[in-house]
């Protein structure tokens, strides 16, 4: 019943593979981007919540910079 | 470079981690009550407001905007003035904000249990409440983005990026979720109706999960997280990846609420798809979560915080994988409307939302009278209580599920139902609610422990109510558009930020919503389909108050099963003039939407005022006052013109002569009754609901007999 009014609506059936390709496109363009990223200020980025702190030393500050 | 002093509120911090502990308390021992009265009916003392219906929205809104919500604003409020290292915009906004809350939730805790409520789940509240919110909402708004643009920092970190979206995103669904036609001043119908009401609901529903109880919390881990095992998070690419692409996604994954309902397949098709491809994002945070404590596995063993937090990330993301599991349609076909949905969001619940939130507690409170917990060792011991307490919440309740579900489907070898009575399947699974409520018991005394030692710890140090601070001036932004730097550019602009999160999340809803309600106009109308009739009105009206859609369901499901039980599949036509639908979530009872004509009124005036007295052993609570109370015929004048102006074709005068139509029709129905030997009086409450069970899925009926004519 609802899906023959839905027919009448024109090219309903094209909705399902827009929406798919809009999220395709939306991540490969993300994955782009971060790629491209500049390392030092995801690492500059990645520190912030630790900037108040007046005692720098982070357990990890290297052995996770290799991983941004 | 110069630096500027200012210094961070800890007063608002201190408010919102108080309401968080006395509002958690409160929604989790209301939970505990209707956790035993699912096998103790009589624990309604045959008072109204005890009774489930009435008290489980109380415990869903609790759980989730007083505890939850409390816990956001303190985590926000503690760590955006310290990401941006600025003050908190305006001290003033700040306690508009805690206040206003505050009412709310009273407002909440007094109106849910009179029976004031929309029931569209966890937007139950009615309309002058959901004005507050928004007023509310948009001041926490103000004084977060005015932090932001005043900030002293130039990158906005991730969890700020979730704040934002959080914020943009619970604006938008509480406003289109809450677009209703008040009545009278605590009485409103919804604006949608039938299908386009479940799929706006559901939209809500769902997403209100996404952007409430996931969003701020993947935030508040962004933050904590690092902060407590003291390094920084794993991948900051992945925490961006993860960001962008959750928001994205999560916003079209409402209707697998709706499978195998009568909203549109592609409709449906769609919730599933994008269910299954949100467990990448979600999974992505999770893992970003636990991978921060690489190499820290060894504190994890000795401090509770961060053994708090690892459950509540590994939660995370069981539960993420669950729900794209349940959203498949054949393992949705057996689990919804079962307990299992409800282990689901427990999972959810006690161990993402509850644990992290313990988690910040334990690091926090500590941090903010500047000394150390009181006793680690009571942590620990609340840990495992709690962490049991999930465990034999979660495990009794999938058993019911699958229990129930198979028992629903179950037939014999003649081909006929097995178990044709609703009510064995609801004995069947009383020993797990037995189990479900010590466990509720475990969570809530793990609850108490932190609460006593969080006391402890507040007596044992002293406040810091402002902490100072000091930091260079934000030198002038001058990133332009140049290649690489869209993001730096984005990020330093909070207001094109959240424009750009507010267009991807509006692209979901909007793919979802356009043909749905381009049918609008036009959705099949199947003739014999009517308006209630005034009482029938009052009486859905009753239905709603009491909340008979916690248990109940008003949608047979196209399965054979289901139609062997209960009569013909719910069509989406028969639910036109539904202002609010009422298909229900959870069928701890047998679905309704067939009930009309099944039993005579005798039965369903005999059933309400003792459910035992005609199905024995039944779980169903009592409702005597509906008997002793006389309806209220004021408002059925205006309900008529309300829901003329949303379309339901009521003719011109008829609100005038609505009230003897009404009188005419509960007259019929005590003649009836009094006939079968019952004193009913017509102008009791009672009527108007036997009236309006007894129309529900009969006009689908009708057409039948006129086609057969």
């Amino acid at each position: 019943m609802i899906k023959e009014i839905l027919q009448s609506i024109e090219g309903v059936e094209i909705y399902p593979i827009i929406s798919l390709l809009i999220f395709f496109s939306f991540f490969i363009g993300i994955a782009i981007w971060l790629w491209k990223m500049d390392k030092s200020q995801i690492i500059k980025m990645k520190k912030i919540p630790f900037n108040n702190d007046n005692n720098q030393n982070l357990i990890s500050g290297e052995t996770n910079e290799k991983n941004n | 470079m110069e630096l500027e002093r200012y210094s961070y509120d800890n007063g608002i911090v201190k408010n919102f981690a108080f309401a968080t502990l006395l509002w958690g308390i409160v929604g989790m021992v209301v939970g505990l009550i209707i956790a035993f009265q699912l096998f103790i009916p009589e624990l309604n003392f045959s008072i109204p407001f005890l009774t489930f219906g009435r008290i489980r929205p109380l415990h869903t809104n609790a759980v989730i905007f007083a505890f939850v919500g409390n816990a956001i604003f303190m985590g926000v409020y503690y760590s955006l003035p310290r990401l941006l290292k600025a003050p908190m915009f305006s001290k003033i906004l700040s306690n508009i904000h805690f206040w206003g809350w505050q009412l709310i939730i009273v407002a909440a805790a007094i109106t849910l249990p009179l029976g004031i409520t929309t029931s569209k789940e966890y937007a139950e509240l009615e309309w002058p409440i959901d004005i507050a919110i928004t007023l509310v909402w948009v001041v926490f708004g103000i004084n977060m983005i005015g932090t932001i643009i005043k900030r002293r920092e130039s990158h906005i970190y991730v969890a700020i990026w979730f704040y934002i979206a959080t914020w943009v995103t619970v604006a938008v669904l509480h406003i289109v979720n809450s677009f209703e036609i008040p009545v009278t001043f605590l009485k409103s119908y919804s604006l949608y109706a039938g299908v386009q009401d479940a799929l706006v609901q559901w939209w809500y529903g769902h997403n209100a999960v996404a952007f409430f109880l996931t969003t701020p919390y993947l935030g508040l881990m962004y933050y904590y997280l690092p902060k407590a095992a003291n390094r920084p998070v794993y991948s900051y690419r992945l925490s961006i990846l993860h960001f962008w692409t959750l928001i994205f996604l999560y916003i079209w994954a409402g209707p697998h609420h709706l499978l195998y309902s009568a909203l549109p397949d592609w409709a449906q098709s769609l919730g599933t798809v994008f269910s299954v491809m949100l467990i990448a994002p979600s999974w992505g945070g999770m893992v970003n979560g636990l991978l921060t404590l690489r190499g820290a596995w060894d504190r994890v063993r000795q401090d509770p915080v961060l053994k708090f937090m690892v459950v509540a990330v590994t939660a995370y993301g069981m539960a993420t994988f669950e729900g794209p599991t349940l959203s498949l349609k054949n393992v949705n076909a057996i689990a919804h409307f079962t307990d299992w949905i409800i282990a689901h969001v427990h999972v959810g619940a006690l161990g993402w939302n509850g644990f992290l939130t313990f988690g910040i507690l334990y690091w926090l409170v500590p941090k903010l009278w500047n000394t150390n917990l009181f006793s680690k060792k009571m942590a620990n011991v609340h840990f495992w209580i709690g962490f049991l307490g999930i465990v034999f919440y979660a495990l009794p309740m999938w058993f019911s599920g699958i229990t129930q579900a198979l028992m629903w489907k179950q037939f014999d070898d003649f081909g006929v139902l097995q178990y044709p009575n609703f009510l064995e399947t609801v004995l069947q699974i009383v020993p797990m609610y037995i189990v479900r409520a010590f466990a509720g018991a475990l969570y809530i005394t793990g609850f108490i422990i932190m609460l006593y030692n969080l006391i402890k710890t507040i007596k044992q140090g002293s406040f810091i109510a402002e902490e100072s601070a000091e930091a260079p001036a934000l030198k002038p932004f001058k990133d332009t558009l140049r290649k690489g730097v869209i993001h730096r550019w984005l990020e330093g602009k909070p207001i094109y930020f959240t424009i750009v999160s507010l267009i991807v999340i509006l692209i979901g809803g909007i793919v979802e919503f356009v043909p749905t309600f381009l049918i609008k106009s036009n959705i099949p109308t199947i003739a014999s389909v009517k308006p209630y009739t005034p009482l029938e009105l009052q009486g859905r009206d009753i239905y709603i108050r009491e909340a008979c859609n916690s248990c109940h369901s008003q949608l047979v499901r196209p399965f054979r099963s289901e139609t062997e039980r209960y009569g013909e599949y719910s069509k989406a036509g028969e639910y036109v003039y539904d202002h609010p639908f009422l298909w229900g979530s959870k069928r701890s009872g047998p679905d309704l939407h067939r009930i009309g004509g099944k039993y005579p009124n005798s039965w369903h005036y005999l059933h309400m005022e003792n459910p035992r007295s005609t199905s024995p052993n039944s779980t169903m609570p009592p409702y005597p006052w509906l008997h002793l109370n006389d309806l209220n015929t004021t408002t059925t004048e205006a309900k008529i013109n309300a829901l003329r102006k949303i379309g339901v074709p009521y003719p011109d005068g008829y609100e005038k002569v609505a009230n003897a139509e009404l009188v005419k029709q509960a007259d019929e129905i005590a003649l009836d009754l009094q006939k079968n030997g019952i004193p009913a009086e017509p102008q009791k409450e009672i009527i108007a609901l036997i009236a309006y069970l007894q129309r529900l899925g009969t006009d689908i009926k009708a057409n039948k007999q006129l086609a057969g004519n």
